[in-house]
Order: structure tokens, then C-alpha cells, then sequence
């Protein structure tokens, strides 16, 4: 099941630019929450904090408290543990190009020490059929290269992957931006499948996706969050002028 | 400033529907006009009046509709534009009760002049002046100014209650004035259903400047209290 993240006080910097400023932010569980933004103000940097991912690029430090279920991630435990309860998915698809699309999808789990052959048939067949993908790959699993899916087949496929390692927060970073209409509304059906099981946040440039997908949304800008509300008022009636000039296309 | 094109397209849409409105507000006051005067000639002005709303109502809808087709209008455009639409069926009714005064007004002229206990032109001012003032209000985009206009509802529908109480008594005691009684009756109904179109207006401005819905509310808030009153005993 999915966690809710308490996010408190958190500001992130590359070297001197300090591109997170003081975010307070209640993520609730099994739910999907969208973040927007114009480029540069600070989204996927935040995202990249829930999953301590920031911090590997050089230079790069957080500071503040992100409680992911009773876990303060940052104290509490070790940064590759966070990442196989926080699983992330690009805005392209990372497929292993030499791998199948087995073991692409078991990729993780080996890297946790999984091994049992039978354990690791029954979680690939699990999490790709949780992201909408096994009956169209079923037959060739362990013959077809990972890389010569289609773009939207590879996005389920890093999806599988996330979620084959059972994480509690799935975060998407505009996960469906290089995609045609059709499989961007595969993933947007997977979305609303999967926040059952999972705490799902979504990057998005797209203001419909957005609006589609989340419960709640977010709008980031110039490293602050502006305002965080129910997708709804967001939408139709944002209480910060900032918001509105933003999704009316009227911003700059 | 971004979006040029659709901010042009937004100001052509709210140009027409002020064309319209214009055009339904000059329909209540030449078919009271011709009440007054019983002069058939402005009766025909309404009836090729209310073609023209007619033929605007529908370029007013396939304007809103390619908008939020091509645009995806968000938050306050989006509210607008819900606005527009619903502003523009309530003003082509205010043209088609417009056509019902004068529609009466034709059957009248026909029967000699009576006396009656109705003061359709005390009326007819009062709910033209809140057509005036809701669009008004929608032109300077001010909630206030619409939210005055709601209680003004409320003394247009006493004139009307008052106005079919009279003429039923004079159906009933003067059986040879019932017809022109009926058609006076239909003449205030129809006016009351004028000021029912200003409120809706100025409840969809309300709705567009501050996206606050205040259709119904005092049905809505009795229901509340009766909810509450039921929870509390509960």
C-alpha cells in the first residue's frame, strides 16, 4: 500500500543556486498528485529529494525534513533502500538495451538479492501485468530485447521495472512527454489504476494531465511552491493570481 | 502578455454577446412599448428583433464551443467562457419573452380597451433595469454589483403574484374582461420570467469573477438546515 510523504522545510541547492526554497508540502497516501511548473522552477528537483536522487549530482545538497510513511529519509535510513521504496520513472524510457524484457523488468529485483527463478517469474508477471503490458509481451519475454519495444511499450516496461521491487511511492517525471496520444492515455489508465496500491507524484508540463490524472496538484515557481490545492480548484479557480496567470498561458 | 490570439478571440466573444444583449434589452422595451400604445408595427419590429438574437445565439455558442475545442481555457478564461454560454441562452429567452409580450399585445389589440388592476409598465421597468444592471455588471466584471441584483428578483415576483391574484378576480367577477385579463396575466408572467433571466445573469457573472456558485440558495441552504436540524436531533 501506498505511504503518505510529509515534506517540511526542505531547500535543495546546486552549489550556490538554491533551487529549492523552504517547501512544506502533506503528499497523501494512494493518491495522485500532480506538480507544475514552468522549466527551472524547481519540480523534478523536488521529486528528486524524495527519493535522495538529488544529492548524487555534484555539488548538489537538501536540507529539511521528508517523512515517507513513519521514515525520515534522509535520518532514518540508507539512500539505495529509499530508492527501492520510492520507485521513479523518467520522462524517457531507460530500457537495458542488451537485456530482454524479462530481465530489464527483473533488473532491480536482482539487484536485491533476489534470485529464486520462480519468485522472479511470478513478480515480472505481477508488475507487468500491473502496468498494462503482459499480454502484449507474453510470448516473447525472454527472446525480445527490452529496446525494440515501442516508446510507449518501453514506458510500461520501466514501469514494470518500478514496480517489481513492491516500492510505497511511485514518482513519475513527465512520464508520458515523449509519447504519442494513444500510449500517453495507457499511462494515464495505469495511473489511475495503480494509485490504489501506490502514492503516486506526477511531473507534468501538461496542464490537461494534470487534470486528468491528480487528486491534488501542486504549482511550483522560481524554486517556491506557490500553491498546493484539490486539482479541481486548481483548474477552475486558484486562490494565488501566480497560479492562474501560469495555466491561462498568460505567465512571463 | 502571451496568448494574444485567444485573448482576441476572448474580447470578440464577450463583444457579441453584448451585441445581444443590446438586442434582447431593446426586445422588453419595444414589446412594452407596444403595450402601452398597442401599436402593431413595433410588435413586427420584435418579432424580426428576436431573429437576429436567434442567429447571434447560435454564432455566440460556435465561438465558445471552437474555444474550448482549441484553447483548453483553465481557471478564470474557463469560467468565462461557462459564463458566455449560459449568459447567452438566458438573453435569447429575455428575446422570446419578449415575443410572448408582444404576442399578447397583437391578441389585445384586437378587444376593446379595459381597465385593468396591473401595472405591466412598472414592471416592465423594474425587470428591464435588472437586465440593464446584470449585464453591467458583466461588462465591468463586478460581483457586487450582481449580487445586488438578486434580491431585486424578489420584488418582481411580488408584482407578479399580486398582478395574478388581481386578474383572477377580474376572470371571476367580470367574465366579459377575462380575455384581456389572460393576456394580461401571460404579460406579467412573461416579465417575471425576465428578471428570472437578469438573476441567472448575474449569478453567472458571480460565478465568472469569483467562481463561487450561488444558484438556488436559499433552496440549498434550507436543505442544509434541514440536514443539519435532522444530524443534530440524530
Amino acid at each position: 500500500m501506498g505511504v503518505g510523504i510529509e515534506v517540511t522545510n526542505l531547500n535543495a541547492w546546486y552549489g550556490a543556486n538554491h533551487a529549492l526554497q523552504d517547501i512544506n508540502l502533506n503528499i497523501p497516501a494512494n493518491h495522485a498528485t500532480a506538480l507544475i511548473g514552468p522549466s527551472g522552477c524547481g519540480k523534478s528537483t523536488f521529486v528528486r529529494c524524495l527519493n535522495r536522487m538529488h544529492e548524487t549530482i555534484p555539488g548538489a545538497r537538501a536540507t529539511g525534513t521528508v517523512r515517507i510513511g513513519d521514515l525520515d529519509i534522509y535520518k532514518d535510513i540508507k539512500p539505495v533502500e529509499i530508492r527501492r521504496r520510492v520507485g521513479m520513472v523518467f520522462q524517457r524510457p531507460n530500457p537495458f538495451p542488451t537485456m530482454s524484457i524479462y530481465d530489464n523488468v527483473a533488473a532491480g529485483l536482482k539487484l536485491n538479492g533476489y534470485s529464486n527463478r520462480h519468485v522472479l517469474d511470478e513478480i515480472v508477471e505481477r508488475s507487468l501485468k500491473n502496468s498494462a503490458l503482459w499480454d502484449e509481451v507474453k510470448d516473447n519475454l525472454k527472446k525480445e530485447s527490452g529496446a525494440s519495444l515501442s516508446g510507449g511499450q518501453q514506458q510500461r516496461m520501466c514501469i514494470a521495472r518500478a514496480l517489481a521491487v513492491d516500492p510505497e511511492v511511485l514518482l513519475m517525471d513527465e512520464p508520458a512527454s515523449a509519447l504519442d496520444p494513444v500510449s500517453t492515455s495507457k499511462i494515464e489508465d495505469l495511473i489511475f489504476q495503480l494509485k490504489a496500491q501506490y502514492t503516486i507524484v506526477i511531473v507534468t508540463h501538461n496542464m490537461q494531465q494534470a487534470a486528468r490524472v491528480a487528486e491534488k496538484t501542486g504549482f511550483f515557481l522560481n524554486g517556491r511552491m506557490v500553491e498546493f490545492d484539490s486539482t479541481d480548484k486548481i483548474f477552475t479557480n486558484p486562490s494565488d493570481k501566480r497560479t492562474e496567470d501560469y495555466i491561462t498561458g498568460r505567465f512571463g | 502578455m502571451t496568448r494574444i490570439r485567444f485573448q482576441q478571440s476572448l474580447e470578440n466573444l464577450k463583444e457579441k454577446l453584448l451585441v445581444e444583449a443590446g438586442l434582447a434589452e431593446q426586445a422588453v422595451q419595444r414589446a412594452i412599448e407596444a403595450y402601452r400604445k398597442r401599436d402593431l408595427s413595433i410588435c413586427e419590429l420584435v418579432s424580426r428583433g428576436e431573429i437576429d438574437i436567434n442567429i447571434l445565439e447560435r454564432e455566440i455558442d460556435q465561438a465558445a464551443l471552437d474555444l474550448l475545442a482549441m484553447e483548453q481555457p483553465m481557471a478564470g478564461d474557463l469560467r468565462f467562457i461557462l459564463s458566455v454560454i449560459k449568459i447567452n441562452a438566458e438573453l435569447e429567452r429575455v428575446g422570446n419573452a419578449a415575443k410572448t409580450i408582444s404576442e399578447r399585445v397583437r391578441h389585445m389589440e384586437r378587444m376593446a380597451a379595459a381597465e385593468l388592476p396591473v401595472n405591466i409598465p412598472r414592471m416592465a421597468e423594474l425587470a428591464s433595469e435588472m437586465v440593464r444592471m446584470s449585464l453591467q455588471a458583466f461588462i465591468e466584471a463586478d460581483a457586487e454589483a450582481a449580487r445586488s441584483i438578486l434580491t431585486m428578483d424578489d420584488a418582481v415576483d411580488a408584482m407578479n403574484k399580486a398582478a395574478f391574484k388581481a386578474l383572477i378576480k377580474v376572470m371571476e367577477e367580470q367574465s366579459h374582461l377575462a380575455p384581456q385579463a389572460l393576456n394580461a396575466l401571460m404579460i406579467s408572467r412573461a416579465l417575471e420570467r425576465v428578471a428570472d433571466h437578469a438573476t441567472n445573469i448575474a449569478e453567472d457573472v458571480i460565478f465568472w469573477v469569483l467562481g463561487d456558485d450561488v444558484r438556488h440558495h436559499k433552496s440549498v441552504n434550507l436543505l442544509q438546515q434541514q440536514q443539519d436540524k435532522g444530524e443534530t436531533s440524530a
